[in-house]
């Protein structure tokens, strides 16, 4: 029972990392079409640079955390819309040069990290009771589990009450189903383009700082890795659906877990066998709109 | 083409065919002869042309030639954008190497038992590109560059597992030369591998070509712009598509087997969906669409990699400042910069830009291209 | 060049009183358009003239929704568009709608994930939205402002889609088979309305079905092959039998073989 509940809780911890990435990465999508593979980079930057700051506040203070967390997001946030403003814009309605351009931009920023804070993990100091651990139903789970779940909860709320009540937040729901009837009715979408960049880059460069506390490190591939498992999730729970990135990040990340803890650590490959038995079931994805499994 | 009336067009058209094959022949024969010559090209080559160094690169190029000639079929030819393709460069690597290495019959010769080897590697190469795209090709677009994405990455963390130690994991799998036919092994022998590396670039940059030249491949030229044409006259593109998958697959391996032997072992890097975006980068480089382009883009690719990467470790970037050091110093931030740079601003790569002196525009096929990939993916 | 001589026409009498030859607020001058490559706009001219309903009319696939779209920058474009005096033909479709161009999609495109209310207030430009003139064409639409439109009828999602195009002030409607598909009380109900609209700003309309184009239209340009073969005041068109055969490909009273403008009829 106790390692039931450890799986599970730890499975949501990640899955909460894995929503903060895909997030952004179906709102994008959903709204532009674009494949973002820079997306990694935006998390990798916001956790370099959150830290940095942090650490230069007073290290392992709840203040220098926080001073992280909103550090790392305004860079991710930054990075992404100056992405979009600067690189994607340009190439407005071809989906696959859009992909290309962020392809060469995560190659490029992965090697300029591994030049600036080279290729070892750079180990983080976080305050002392997120390292500890909290006893519920006989497992002892690390504290850092309920931060990662509370703020993607927490992100979760604010992008669905931004999209819910907000003019941009109208647009951008109205652009996901239909970008070009959006533009008919004189509405500039181009602008909603930046916006999500930066809402998606936001979530992502938080997700970094967050990861690094869940790892306990930063490295310069951190955004990589955990960009693969966001793609799937987004796969999985329907391009452009931002509640079937909720779920299927949770499904995912726990998923990932029990085949880890009682199939011999072959929790990867168990989730890329979901993907496979998902596309073959409903290649449209758990949410997905019909006629959007392209 | 055009400026000729009709009645010169089947004999012009029948002379730039020869003319082609002509040079074809020729470049092909030059290369033959490279590893007996003596030629110098201080700044690109590390040594003449006869040493093994030099050998060694410009096999590796080759290699790395045909396997983006694979790639071109997928992306080039049918306008599949798959983030996998690394995968079946390490099927055919590292199957290789574990065939070798399990399959031993007292009832063939090492020589026999090699060849058996290579086909058994290519044949697997085929059967995985079949059972990867079987799944893959359910979705179109860029559901199938990720879900491509999601087995390549699957594939990278099977290597690293070592699996029953078949692949060595992070180690990665040395050759085991006991059924290698001696000529392909040792340093001495760099020639005999440069000359098998330059028969694989042929073999795949051919098979490509009859691809191209086929059916199946018109067919399949034909989805990548029009869908709903295709199906209109019957065919299912699912079909033609995994075909050109799977034999793009087996090209791979081909290429993958050639480049074990050549770098008497493969490490877990040619598995990771990183190697396949290097991938991309070179067929986009040489140009999207065009054979050649992707073995110019090859070529340039290795080449500069090569080079910056000795640049980066030179006393010259040392002394800079870190401004400058810093990006100076990793050369994939800079082959990233020149990627992005072409996209941007040389939609035609390379081999648009050499064709701009000689015709007028590069773009044309590219533009309806991107329509008709905006008319999938939404 | 605006001489309607059609009576029972509400408008006659307006339109009447305006100068005989105002200025077209749409002049459209050897437009060609291209959807992935291909060709469906080939060099068509035309005028939409300041008043009245123009009718863009023409066999079906003859390019008349791409003239539309080619209009408003939705498909590739070359060709000169001058709208109320300024071309617009290289700017992009929102520069061109802020300009004051409705614009009433073939299919309607509702957003089916948003609400009544939401689609109705994404529309709106105007600092001050005639909200109390789309309440009274479409009472309907007040009862439903809380339901998703995508779980709207047909007839009430056309009634939301022709709501966004009058929530503003604009200076020419373009308004693609607004009657397509729905019942014939429905129908009527969008023919008074556009009728309604009319008397305030020109409209461009495409439409198949004759009763409609006969109750709306003053003048007709009609399609053929992607080419304009036909210029000139509605009645000419719609009082020859043998013209409407041969441009429109129906008899002058409904055509059996075409279901939708046979069902949608009035009585």
């Amino acid at each position: 029972m106790s390692t039931l509940v450890l799986l599970l809780v730890t499975g949501l911890g990640l899955g909460a990392l894995y929503f903060l990435v895909a997030s952004g990465l179906s709102l994008i999508y959903g709204l532009m079409g674009v494949l973002n593979f820079a997306h990694g980079s935006f998390l990798t930057v916001g956790a370099f640079i959150g830290w940095e700051v942090s650490r230069r506040l007073s290290d392992g203070s709840w203040w220098a955390l926080v001073a992280a967390m909103l550090v790392g997001a305004l860079v991710g946030a930054l990075a992404a819309a100056a992405t979009e403003f600067f690189l994607i814009r340009r190439l407005y309605n071809r989906h696959i040069e859009q992909v290309l351009v962020t392809v060469g931009l995560a190659l490029a920023t992965v090697a300029l990290f591994e030049g600036i804070w080279g290729t070892d993990p750079t180990y983080v100091t976080s305050p002392a009771w997120l390292a500890q651990t909290t006893e519920i139903l006989g497992a002892r789970i690390p504290n850092n589990r309920f931060l990662l779940i509370a703020l993607a909860v927490l992100v979760l709320v604010t992008i669905v009450g931004f999209l819910r009540f907000t003019r941009y937040g109208l647009i951008i729901r109205a652009g996901v189903e239909n970008r070009t009837m959006v533009t008919a009715l004189g509405i500039d979408v181009r602008r909603a383009f930046t916006v999500v960049f930066a809402i998606g880059g936001a979530a992502a460069g938080l997700g970094g700082v967050l990861a690094s506390i869940y790892y306990g490190y930063v490295s310069a591939h951190i955004g990589s890795s955990l960009l693969i498992f966001a793609f799937i999730v987004t796969v999985i729970g329907g391009l452009g659906s931002l509640g079937g990135a909720a779920i299927a990040s949770v499904l995912v990340a726990v998923l990932q877990q029990f085949a880890n803890f009682y199939l011999g650590g072959t929790g990867d490959l168990a989730v890329v066998l979901a993907l496979a038995a998902v596309l073959l079931v409903r290649p449209r994805g758990l949410l997905g709109a019909k006629g959007s499994t392209a | 083409m055009t400026e000729h009336g009709m009645r010169g067009q089947g004999l012009s058209g029948q002379r730039r065919l020869i003319i082609k094959i002509a040079a074809g022949g020729a470049l092909v024969a030059l290369l033959a002869l490279l590893p007996l010559l003596n030629i110098s090209i201080p700044g690109v080559f590390p040594g003449p042309t006869y040493t093994p160094g030099t050998l060694q690169l410009l096999a590796y190029a080759m290699l790395i030639a045909a396997l983006a000639l694979s790639y071109h079929l997928l992306f080039g030819l049918a306008g599949m954008l798959s983030f996998g393709h690394a995968l079946f460069f390490a099927a055919g690597a590292y199957g290789l190497g574990i065939v070798l290495r399990r399959f031993s019959p007292d009832w063939l010769s090492p020589g026999a038992t090699f060849l058996v080897a290579v086909v058994i590697t290519v044949v697997l190469g085929f059967v995985l590109a079949a059972v990867v795209g079987s799944l893959s090709l359910r979705v179109t677009g860029i559901s199938f560059a990720m879900v491509t994405l999601a087995f390549a990455q699957a594939g990278s963390v099977v290597v690293r597992r070592n699996p029953e130690g078949l692949t060595g994991g992070e180690e990665g799998l040395s050759l085991d030369v006991t059924n290698v036919p001696s000529f392909f092994v040792g340093v001495l022998n760099t020639r005999n591998l440069y000359w098998l590396a330059l028969g694989v670039l042929v073999v795949v940059y051919l098979v490509v070509l009859w691809v191209e030249r086929s059916r199946a491949g018109h067919v399949v030229a034909a989805t990548r712009e029009n869908d709903l044409r295709v199906r209109v006259i019957g065919i299912r593109p699912y079909g033609v598509r995994l075909l050109v998958f799977s034999i793009a697959g087996a090209l791979a391996a081909l290429a993958g087997a050639a480049f074990l032997l050549l770098q008497s072992g493969v490490s877990p890097r040619v598995a990771t969906p990183d190697f396949t975006l290097t991938l991309l980068v070179i067929v986009v480089l040489g140009g999207v669409g065009l054979r050649w382009g992707a073995v110019l883009g090859a070529v340039v690719y290795t080449l500069l990699d090569q080079r910056l990467t000795a640049l980066a470790g030179s006393d010259l970037i040392a002394g800079l400042p870190d401004v400058l050091r810093i990006p100076l110093s990793q050369p994939l931030f800079l082959l990233g910069t020149l990627f992005i740079l072409v996209v941007l601003f040389l939609p035609g790569g390379l081999a648009g830009l050499a064709k701009l002196g000689e015709h007028r525009t590069p773009r044309g096929p590219r533009r309806a291209r991107t329509i008709a990939a905006e008319g999938t993916t939404r | 060049m605006t001489d309607p001589i059609r009576t029972e026409s509400p408008r006659t009498e307006s339109i009447r009183t305006e100068p005989a030859r105002t200025e077209p607020i749409l002049r459209v001058r050897n437009l060609y358009g291209r959807i992935a490559g291909q060709q469906v706009v080939e060099d068509v001219s035309f005028d939409v003239p300041g008043t009245g309903v123009t009718a863009l009319l023409g066999r079906n696939g003859v390019g008349k929704t791409s003239t539309i779209r080619s209009i408003l920058g939705l498909i590739e474009r070359t060709g000169e568009v001058t709208f109320a005096g300024s071309r617009v033909d290289r700017l992009p479709t929102h520069r061109i709608v802020q300009r004051g161009v409705g614009y009433v999609p073939e299919d309607r495109e509702v957003f089916a994930k948003l609400t009544v209310t939401e689609n109705l207030r994404l529309a709106e430009r105007d600092a001050h939205p005639n909200r109390a003139l789309v309440e009274a064409l479409f009472p309907d639409l007040v009862q439903r402002r809380a339901q998703l439109a995508g779980t709207l009828s047909g007839g009430q999602q056309q009634m939301v889609s022709l709501a966004r195009a009058l929530l503003n002030t604009n200076r020419l409607l373009l308004v693609d088979e607004p009657t397509k598909g729905l019942s014939p009380k429905i129908v009527g109900e969008v023919t008074e309305a556009l009728l309604a609209a009319a008397a305030t700003v020109p409209i461009l309309l495409v439409e198949q079905n004759l009763q409609v184009i006969r109750r709306l239209a003053d003048r007709v340009v009609v399609l053929s092959g992607g080419r304009v073969v036909f210029t000139g005041d509605a009645a000419d068109l719609l009082d020859d039998p043998e013209l409407i055969q041969r441009y429109l490909g129906v008899h002058s009273g409904a055509d059996p073989a075409d279901t939708t403008t046979d069902a949608a009829v009035p009585a």
